[in-house]
């Protein structure tokens, strides 16, 4: 019912701004739903979706395993199949485990770190929305010509036009990059969340580890996304252009595209595993009634992992021929990076040692992960051995692996996550009993269907594959894993009706049935809009067990606890660094695919290139200025120079425009040579750079003429500003390596 | 272990498809590399499953007493991060072993050069032959094999021969197979390089080297005239119509090489790439419609009749 909120003047203020401030408290309209700004709505928003994407990869499973029950089947055409694995995959990955895990980290990440709402509320509606944006665009494919079918990475030239000549992987290249755009904004918003919003006595080192390790793979998707967008915007212009980036007979290089794809799709899956572990690291412990064993150990081993996923990507590519050193120095690090990953299941067990365990199905759950998780692990370094993975990779037994990490790793820490905080969000408790019948479902399901897969893989049967032929064995342990998919799938039916009936009828759970220690559970089931009444007292890292425990030894907060840096300021640094690391994928390539030639040279001019280059640096200088000027108080200095600033990037934007149309006036289109494709990609992305600062600071401009701007200071501009020069220092490494270097 | 029972017992066509059933040196490396692996593997989910089971049921309880808040141990988990790192070198030394083993470089020209196509495999020898999804060669010796692709990236894979290795278009790459002795070994394209790639298999068959030269002979020979009304006719259909824009058959006519290379299709085994049996039959089936065979594939349905279908397998069922 939708009744006005009188007291809304007088909620607490708001350091999430103004439009939280106006969300009523039982609003449950589906319009209030559509319109939230509020992260726990806005979870339960993702989470729900990533349900509904949930039973539709799940039928997509189905399908695959019906048709791969029996050898030689025809249940499903060839083109059929291969659209739906690929699907799948797709699905799963970015429609299903990354919104999920993204959703339990906007419900919790304020809550568990004593906040109000995120650090951008709205932004943080956008990254929602930007996901069923992105799975119907997936999905639209099916109504125009046919879905993807060149799997779920893509791997070019199979992906170029020639070979998918239908409009699926553009639908598929267009809704992941909306998807991206989506996980990169929301990883910025949890970056300032944790880094400015903290309640008072939250130390970094007191974190939640679910708080930590979803921190942690924020920087991952901050960092790893964007060099997937680039790899997507150049087969996208492959495709659409007529480029060459990833087809040889062009100049181009297919394997160019694997390793652009698997820098991200490495990490990647570090990005689906680290909130997982996060997960299991609250849920063990509160079940075993000890805190978890070697916090520092733990939170330490979790950066290891984020820094050593950079350096692993080419375990993707043993089979590809890259050299027996290639080959040695990414599988020692794949190796090396199994110790930091490996570690936390002694972690975990440790602080089962000793405790007084309670099997909930939250603890059923997270007790299997172990076990499950292990095993994929463990199959995991078999891989890292490169001669095995000469033999095995690209088969059945491969698909066990990742479904053994991705299901019964992170899948069942899901499951674990939700019978934990279902109580929190919806003030009632999941029923134990459908519970244990989900658990057990799974567990002989999940086994079921993905053991045998080890075998297949290792008696030959290669993935991807629409069927088979009728090899000792194969029919056979194929149908035992159909069966298995049965099964999973019965287990869903059971968890999706115990969470439908236990939202109406479940027993009532109360501010914290578990006992936990965190903060998320000092407050209501679910909690009222604005999180806290009061925040308790934060001297540890489990501050309701300290309440539980008056005069157990209180650990010193420490005095001068500095105050956080604007989360402006944040946002933009994480920007940034973001945006570089794309910009860096696009230089690469530049000199990559232009190390010989010197086309360049012949094409440009560095002198007029060179005086629109002054233009873009002054216009930093003349922006200093204006800001010097806001600070002053002086607010015509500060609008005469932004004005100036503008002028001077109209002005680049301008050069740049005749210098294309000069280019194109002599034949040098995207499509003419690798150089074109480079060039223009290189300073068309950064001129799309430059177009979005002019917009902010025509707003800004906007503003300041109407009086609107504080005379003193302004976050956002400082934010702006910040922004501006990097697109400036970009366009410094731009102007040298394309157009200075030519010259030498 | 179930693996090993089920491997051991290969059927079809005479071969099973497992990298545990080495027939080389160099897969027989691996086999032993993945051997150790497993069991270091083993060892440790062993471990880890042990203590989960042993604290799921000694540490049960549901009073409400608090047991010792332990915080960690900093000795215990410096000794948990060592010893992984510790089976982890012996795992990275005997990987180094079989990756020499199984992979030593390549110092000569290449024996056999495949050449990926979609959906099947174009196989050419120094010596001048010209085949198709089958490779013939002779046992106990190491051979380089050259890959490569006219499209698309797919991959070589013969398990019980060796290594699998991508066929990448513009990089060339090279894998060395062995055969110890005589027999067929079964091999598939192991990336997905589109709709059919489940129907891209590869047949190794190894023979003494005295019975792969006399292969090479009649591979290299002219095939012979036609005998028959019907081989005459045949002949007559393929060379008129439009096979020969992309099939090689002799060495008179086009030379095209957008599809396989029939002169001597009759000592294959298998067709479309391992899709159906060599037989006169299945032939006929493929001619008359090879898209409800191999749906997708690159020969188009040529509205043969009957006859002309009759007339085709009697000539191409005596290529030898």
């Amino acid at each position: 019912m939708t009744v006005a909120n009188p007291e809304v003047a007088a909620l607490p203020p708001s350091s999430a701004g103004p439009a939280a401030a106006v969300h009523h408290d039982d609003d449950r309209t589906a319009f209030a739903w559509v319109a939230t700004v509020d992260h726990k709505r806005i979870g339960i928003l993702y989470l729900l979706t990533a349900l509904f994407f949930f039973a539709i990869g799940g039928i997509e499973a189905l399908l695959i395993r019906v048709q791969l029950a029996r050898p030689n089947a025809h249940v499903l055409s060839p083109e059929a199949f291969n659209q739906i694995f690929t699907m799948h995959g797709t699905t799963m990955i970015f429609l299903v485990v990354m919104p999920t895990l993204v959703g339990f980290a906007n419900y919790l990440v304020p809550l568990m770190i004593g906040a109000r709402d995120m650090a951008f509320p709205r932004l943080n509606a956008l990254g929602y929305w930007l996901f069923p944006f992105g799975g119907l665009l997936l999905h639209w494919s099916l109504l125009a010509g046919g879905a993807p079918s060149a799997g779920w990475f893509s791997y070019a030239p199979l992906s170029e036009t020639p070979y998918s000549s239908t409009h699926g992987t553009d639908y598929w290249i267009l809704a992941i990059l909306v998807l991206g755009i989506g996980s990169v904004s929301g990883a910025i918003n949890i970056i300032a969340t944790v880094v400015t919003l903290r309640a008072p006595g939250l130390t970094i080192r007191r974190l939640p580890l679910f708080v930590w390790m979803t921190f942690v793979t924020a920087i991952l998707i901050a960092l790893a996304l964007p060099v997937l967008n680039a790899a997507l915007v150049m087969l996208l212009i492959d495709r659409r252009l007529d480029a060459h980036f990833f087809q040889a007979n062009g100049g181009g290089s297919a394997i160019l595209w694997q390793h652009l794809f698997w820098t991200f799709g490495h990490p990647e899956v570090y990005i689906m595993a680290l909130p997982a572990f996060g997960m299991i690291s609250e849920v063990i412990p509160v079940f075993s009634r000890k805190p978890i064993f070697g916090y520092e150990f733990v939170a330490g081993s979790t950066v290891a992992i984020a820094l050593l996923s950079f350096g692993v990507w080419a375990h993707h590519m043993f089979a590809v021929g890259l050299g027996h050193r290639a080959d040695l120095a990414f599988a020692i690090g794949s190796m090396m990076i199994a110790v930091p990953t490996g570690v936390k299941i002694f972690n975990w067990i440790a602080t089962m040692w000793g405790g007084v365990i309670r099997f909930s199905t939250a603890m059923l759950f997270a007790t299997a992960f172990l076990l499950e998780f292990v095993v994929g692990g463990l199959s995991g370094i078999t891989f890292a051995a490169a001669p095995i993975d000469w033999q095995v990779t690209d088969t059945y037994y491969l698909v066990a692996h990742f479904h053994y990490v991705l299901f019964g790793g992170t899948a069942f820490a899901i499951f674990a996550a939700t019978y934990y905080w279902f109580p929190k969000m919806s003030g009632r408790l999941l029923d134990e009993r459908w519970g244990r019948a989900h658990f057990w479902l799974t567990v002989v399901g999940f086994n079921l269907t993905f053991f045998v897969q080890h075998f297949l893989g290792i008696m030959g049967m290669p993935r991807r594959v629409f069927t088979y032929p009728d090899l000792p064995g194969w029919g056979a342990l194929n149908m035992a894993s159909t069966v298995g998919a049965f099964i999973m799938a019965a287990s869903v039916v059971v968890f999706v009706l115990n969470v439908a009936l236990s939202l109406r009828r479940g027993e009532p759970a109360g501010d914290n049935p578990w006992n936990a220690w965190t903060l998320e559970w000092a407050t209501t089931s679910p909690p009222s809009p604005h999180n806290f009444e009061r925040v308790p007292p934060v001297r540890s890292r489990r501050p309701l067990w300290d309440l539980a425990h008056p005069g157990s030894r209180p650990e010193a907060t420490p005095k001068n606890e500095a105050a956080p840096p604007d989360k402006s300021l944040v946002a933009v640094w994480s920007f940034i660094v973001s945006e570089t690391t794309f910009f860096v994928v696009l230089i690469l390539a530049y000199v990559f695919f232009n190390l010989s030639t010197k086309a360049a040279a012949s094409a440009l001019d560095l002198r007029t290139t060179g005086a629109f280059t002054a233009c873009l640096l002054a216009s930093s200088l003349t922006l200093h200025l204006a800001e010097k000027g806001l600070s002053r108080g002086k607010g015509a200095s500060f609008r005469a120079w932004l004005g100036v600033t503008l002028l001077l990037g109209i002005v680049f934007m301008a050069g740049q425009a005749r210098e294309y149309v000069g280019l194109f006036h002599a034949g040098v289109t995207v499509n003419s040579s690798l150089f074109a494709s480079t060039f223009f990609t290189l300073t068309g992305f950064h001129g799309l750079h430059v177009t979005l600062g002019l917009v902010a600071l025509g707003i800004m401009l906007r503003l300041a003429f109407g009086g609107d701007l504080d005379v003193r200071s302004s976050a956002a501009l400082k934010a702006i500003g910040i922004y501006w020069h990097f697109v400036d220092v970009v366009w410094i490494f731009v102007f040298s390596v394309v157009y200075v270097r030519s010259f030498l | 272990m179930i693996a090993w029972h089920l491997v051991g017992t290969g059927a079809f066509t005479g071969a099973s498809v497992s990298p545990f059933d080495p027939t080389s040196p160099q897969a027989a490396a691996i086999r032993d590399l993945f051997t150790s692996a497993l069991f270091l593997c083993g060892g440790v989910f062993l471990v880890v499953a042990v203590l989960v089971f042993y604290c799921a049921f000694r540490f049960r309880g549901s009073g409400p007493e608090e047991p010792e808040q332990v915080e960690g141990n900093k000795r215990l988990e410096i000794g948990w991060t060592i010893a992984p790192v510790l089976v982890l070198a012996l795992l990275l030394m005997l990987t180094v072993r079989a990756m020499n083993a199984s992979d030593p470089p390549v110092d000569r020209d290449p024996d056999v050069t495949i050449i990926g196509h979609q959906w099947w495999w174009e196989i050419r020898y120094p010596s001048g032959v010209v085949t198709a999804n089958e490779v013939h060669i002779p046992t106990g010796k190491a051979l380089v094999f050259r890959l490569e692709s006219a499209d698309v990236i797919h991959d070589f894979w013969v398990p019980e021969l060796g290594r699998k290795m991508d066929a990448t278009p513009g990089r060339p790459s090279t894998i060395w197979l062995e055969a110890d002795k005589e027999g067929r070994y079964v091999g598939t394209c192991a990336e997905y390089c589109g709709l059919q790639h489940a129907w891209m298999r590869i047949l190794v068959v190894a023979e003494a080297p005295e019975s792969f030269a006399a292969w090479q002979r009649r591979e290299l020979a002219a095939p012979p005239a036609s005998v028959g009304a019907a081989a005459t006719r045949g002949e007559e259909t393929f060379r008129s119509m439009a096979c020969v824009n992309c099939h090689n058959l002799g060495s008179t006519g086009p030379k095209a090489r957008f599809a396989p290379d029939l002169t001597h299709l009759a000592s294959r085994s298998t067709l479309g790439a391992g899709v159906l049996s060599n037989t006169p039959e299945d032939l006929a089936r493929w001619l008359k419609d090879p898209q409800s065979i191999k749906t997708g594939c690159h020969m188009p349905d040529t509205q043969l009749s009957d006859a002309q279908v009759s007339d085709l397998v009697s000539y191409m069922k005596a290529l030898p």
